[in-house]
């Protein structure tokens, strides 16, 4: 251990922490109550997702990514059956598409209603915004039940479409539910955005400048919080996103409070898309003919397919070489990279600071550990 | 009748002692009822607190012990008195020993000069609120105590960082205090409850309702959340940060003494508030004067409470630094403004003029202020861009 | 105003007090284990085997053809052949299994070995309050535990069970009608 001078501490934020949003350690010096370095630490949560991933067939390996990124599992699925897609040349039908498309809002809409109950929770709230947003979150959580039969673990996708079809009965009830959402956000912001207490101590946090953002593979709310206007949906297209019609917020600042108002925007935005979708999906089949359940075995070659997480890029490699099993199977973990930038965003701040720009960056550790 | 009941149970019950120590068996029976209700005002605290919470939040509070969970203070005391104690082996652990007694003992004095009914004050000091503000600053010592004998850097910290947030909140505590106190022109606490028992229409004359006295209020009661660690000032105590406070080497009933000595500051310090800007134990409107007096002033107690619980469950904490410049550069003046305005109330004769120039100096001190705070937080609202 | 926020939210967050007592849709605890919540027709959690009619080793619809136990992706299912057959419910002769053991503790509900059976034989069931003891073996579901009842599986997942139902009775009657031959063909 180096000799450091007298006035600095080193402490570490260790893994068990309320604050740290899963197992997750940063060492951290301090000097008075300014941070000098920070340092995080991860790997706890590490359960060998890529190497089971390339032991166990593809369709296998649709379970194991639900929980990778444990809060949005059905943008999970997504990611990775678009990559296999592209190894394998199969191609979804329309409203499959759209039944996807609306799923993954909704997991956007439950995991920034989490986010942001999280990041209140972190300053010291006492759990009011966190119980307000839970209770949004758990009704679409009861939509996913109803719809694939487990709230979080949905292993919903499958290659060229989806597992079942969705009733009539679920659309209607997720309209009722896009329509009252809208009324909580607006409940949420007098609770919150206006708060002076909230922008004193998140209006010049933690700032990201753009370069840096860009540099650093920043992908996501942080992203667009520092003024870079790139969101996945409108620049790959993939899915059937090119028909809706929906905008993208972007901040200047790239400070906690405008990674905050990213999500609450974006919540807005999901909301417009949900409300498109559900009006304009179309009847027909939901898996592509060709698809095969079992033994997939897809052209040798390699794919990689990206999609916009509500973390950011998440991204999906895959090399095939013609047998049922991946030769090589990689995550793009938006959590991790975005994490990288955590100590740049730190330095000079005070330690009360950290844990509330941690938690506005965003991170499960089930993607930064895989 | 009613009013005056305890006063004659008191009296009556003397009667039965004899004549030789008939001194010492009065002070007995005025200290005994603060001594047991207080206690179980606090244990009802709890409960209401953890229920109000809960019904903020939307859900339930507790509710398996007891009729709507009204015994949970049970469970918790049992709780806290069968968890072992434990003392770090470096610790010193004379001072750990007494800081939390010191606390109690230092929680309960200030009870002594609050008149909680017509004629119901264990004593009438002259000096009776300078009395309160002298004990109000041992509390910090005890705190400090903790802190020290952990030998713990972490909660040295925390304490360090609690006595700096009371010793500056102390100061707009005491300027508001002083607005009452030139405008009754007495120390007294009983005086100053004197003087606010007139009614004018309907309107009773309590200090909260002129201009400089609603602020002063305000401010009160602000510095009084600070005093006690409630949140939005409970940084020391924080559970999200890193350092979890100064009594983090606690466990068992030592703790459980923290958390008593806490509340029954809260308690005092709402009950010096009620006696200097709500008027005491008098009645709101001239024809509710028939409910006694001391059930006046636990409901007031009782509204301060609930406010204090409805601040917590909504707003997230101060930052450390936020937390003392807000005490220096907003409240302070604030307070010096409080004291012009109510001297101006004071000394102009009654009518709309004086009502005029109290409210112009604070409005005018207030926009001038505020404007700084959010200019130095750089707090601004926000428009976002949105691309297409 | 410097403090407007501050009201506003403290407004919110009264009305969700007030709200709590009197707007049923406010206060969504639901208080288990007195009150339950009903549970969602897919709702899945472990799986379970189904036999028709009363005897659980006659009417086990498994054929022990080890599909499931090859797709699926923790591998907690292991399953022995037997050595001799019994007919199924079209009257082919199948063979059945003789141990067949889920590991529930490895178990992930993923419900792959639902969609790859080809003989309707294993189902999800939605009962959650499992816990045990035994931690040598109070895990490891065997056979005799796992089979269930058909009306089981058609009181808890009733559409997908009449869409079973139709089938089976369909291919059975294909099956009853190529054993008989046609009489225009006598």
């Amino acid at each position: 251990m180096t000799q450091v001078a007298e006035d600095i501490m080193e402490i570490s934020m260790g893994p068990q922490h309320p604050s740290t949003h899963g197992v997750f350690r940063m060492d951290v010096r301090l000097e008075g109550e300014r941070v000098l370095r920070l340092k995080p630490v991860f790997g706890y949560l590490h359960r060998n997702h890529e190497k089971i991933a390339e032991s166990a067939s593809y369709l296998a390996a649709i379970p194991y990514t639900d929980r990778l990124d444990y809060l949005c599992s059905m943008t999970n699925n997504w990611g990775y059956t678009l990559a296999v897609e592209k190894l394998a040349g199969l191609a979804v039908p329309e409203r499959a598409e759209y039944i996807r498309v609306i799923v993954a809002e909704l997991t956007r809409l439950q995991n920034h209603a989490g986010m942001v109950g999280f990041l209140l929770q972190d300053m010291g709230a006492s759990g009011t915004p966190l119980m307000y947003a839970f209770t949004q979150r758990e009704k679409v959580l009861d939509l996913f039940e109803e719809l694939s039969g487990a709230r979080m673990m949905c292993n919903y996708m499958r290659f060229g479409g989806v597992r079942v079809d969705c009733s009539q009965q679920w659309l209607e009830a997720t309209a009722r539910l896009v329509g009252a959402f809208g009324g909580f956000l607006d409940e949420f912001e007098q609770l919150l955005t206006g708060n002076e207490i909230l922008m004193a101590r998140t209006q010049g946090v933690g700032v990201l400048p753009r370069e840096l953002a860009i540099n650093a593979g920043v992908t996501g709310p942080g992203l667009r919080a520092s003024g870079v206007n790139y969101d996945l949906r409108k620049v790959d297209r993939y899915g059937v996103y090119e028909r809706f019609q929906f905008r993208v917020p972007l901040g200047e600042h790239g400070d906690v409070f405008d990674r905050y108002m990213m999500r609450v925007l974006e919540m807005r935005e999901s909301l417009k898309i949900l409300e498109q979708a559900l009006r304009d999906i179309p009847g027909g089949a939901i898996m592509d003919p060709k698809a095969k359940l079992r033994g997939l075995r897809p052209k040798v070659g390699e794919a990689y397919a990206r999609i916009e997480s509500p973390k950011g890029e998440l991204g999906f490699y895959l090399i095939s070489d013609g047998s049922p099993n991946p030769y090589r199977y990689r995550v793009r973990p938006p959590s991790l990279i975005n994490l990288t930038v955590l100590e740049d965003m730190c330095l000079g701040q005070n330690i009360a600071d950290v844990v509330v720009i941690l938690g506005s960056i965003d991170i499960v550790m089930g993607e930064v550990d895989r | 009748m009613l009013d005056q009941v305890f006063v004659s149970l008191k009296h009556w019950l003397l009667g039965y002692s004899p004549a030789a120590i008939q001194p010492a068996v009065s002070i007995l029976l005025t200290i005994l009822p603060i001594l047991l209700v207080f206690p179980v005002l606090f244990a009802l605290t709890t409960v209401l607190e953890r229920k109000g919470l809960g019904r903020i939040q939307n859900r339930y509070g507790p509710n398996r012990v007891g009729f709507y969970g009204i015994l949970q203070p049970m469970a918790d005391a049992l709780k806290s008195l069968t968890k072992e104690d434990i003392v770090p082996a470096s610790a010193d652990h004379t001072v750990h020993f007494l800081a939390p007694l010191i606390l109690l003992a230092v929680a309960f004095l200030p009870f002594a000069v609050l008149p909680i009914g017509r004629n119901m004050i264990a004593a009438n000091l002259d000096a009776g609120v300078l009395f309160f503000f002298a004990i109000g600053a041992i509390s910090e010592l005890s705190v400090f105590m903790a802190g020290w004998s952990s030998r713990n850097k972490y909660s040295l910290l925390g304490a360090m960082r609690a006595v700096a947030q009371m010793i500056s909140y102390e100061v707009p505590l005491l300027l508001s205090s002083i607005a009452v106190i030139m405008a009754a022109g007495s120390l007294s606490t009983v005086e100053i409850v004197n003087k606010q028992a007139g009614f004018s229409g309907i309107f009773p004359h309590w200090y909260v309702l002129t201009p400089w006295g609603f602020v002063g209020f305000v401010l009160f009661m602000i510095a009084a959340t600070a005093e006690t660690n409630r949140s939005p000032f409970d940084l020391p105590e924080g559970e999200s940060e890193i350092i979890a406070g100064y009594y983090i080497e606690y466990s068992g009933f030592k703790f459980a003494l923290f958390f008593l000595g806490e509340y029954l500051g809260m308690f005092a310090i709402s009950g010096l508030g009620i006696t200097l800007f709500l008027g005491g134990w008098g009645a709101p409107l001239p024809f509710l004067t028939w409910v006694p007096s001391w059930i006046w002033f636990f409901a007031k107690l009782l509204g301060l409470i609930i406010g204090f619980i409805w601040v917590r469950g909504t707003l997230p904490r101060l930052r450390m630094d936020q937390l003392m410049n807000f005490a220096w550069k907003f409240m302070l003046p604030m307070a010096l403004v409080v004291v012009v305005s109510a001297g101006a109330w004071r000394f102009l004769p009654q009518g709309v003029t004086r009502w005029l120039v109290s409210t112009l100096l604070l409005a005018v001190a207030y926009g001038l202020l505020a404007r700084g705070v959010e200019s130095r937080n750089k707090i601004a609202k926000r428009t976002y861009r949105f691309a297409e | 105003m410097l403090g407007l926020g501050i009201l506003k939210g403290l407004v919110e967050t009264a009305r969700n007090f007030l709200g709590s007592y009197i707007d049923k849709e406010r206060l969504v605890t639901v208080q288990f284990p007195e009150e339950r919540l009903p549970v969602a027709e897919a709702a899945r959690n472990f799986p379970f085997l189904i036999y028709d009619g009363v005897d659980p080793e006659q009417g086990l619809r498994c054929v022990a053809c080890q599909i499931c136990e090859k797709e699926c992706p923790p591998r907690c299912i292991t399953i022995e052949k037997s050595k001799d057959k019994k007919p199924d419910f079209v009257g082919k002769q199948q063979f059945y299994p003789a141990v067949f053991d889920i590991d529930v503790s490895v178990c992930m509900s993923c419900q792959i070995c639902v969609e790859v059976c080809p003989f309707d034989a294993i189902r999800m069931d939605n009962e959650f309050e499992l816990s045990t003891t035994d931690r040598f073996g109070g895990l490891l579901w065997t056979k005799e535990k796992l089979a269930r009842p058909n009306e089981h599986y058609e009181a808890i997942h009733p559409t997908e069970a009449a869409e079973v139902e139709a089938r089976r009775a369909e291919e059975k009657a294909q099956a009853d009608a190529k054993k008989q031959p046609s009489t225009v063909t006598q």
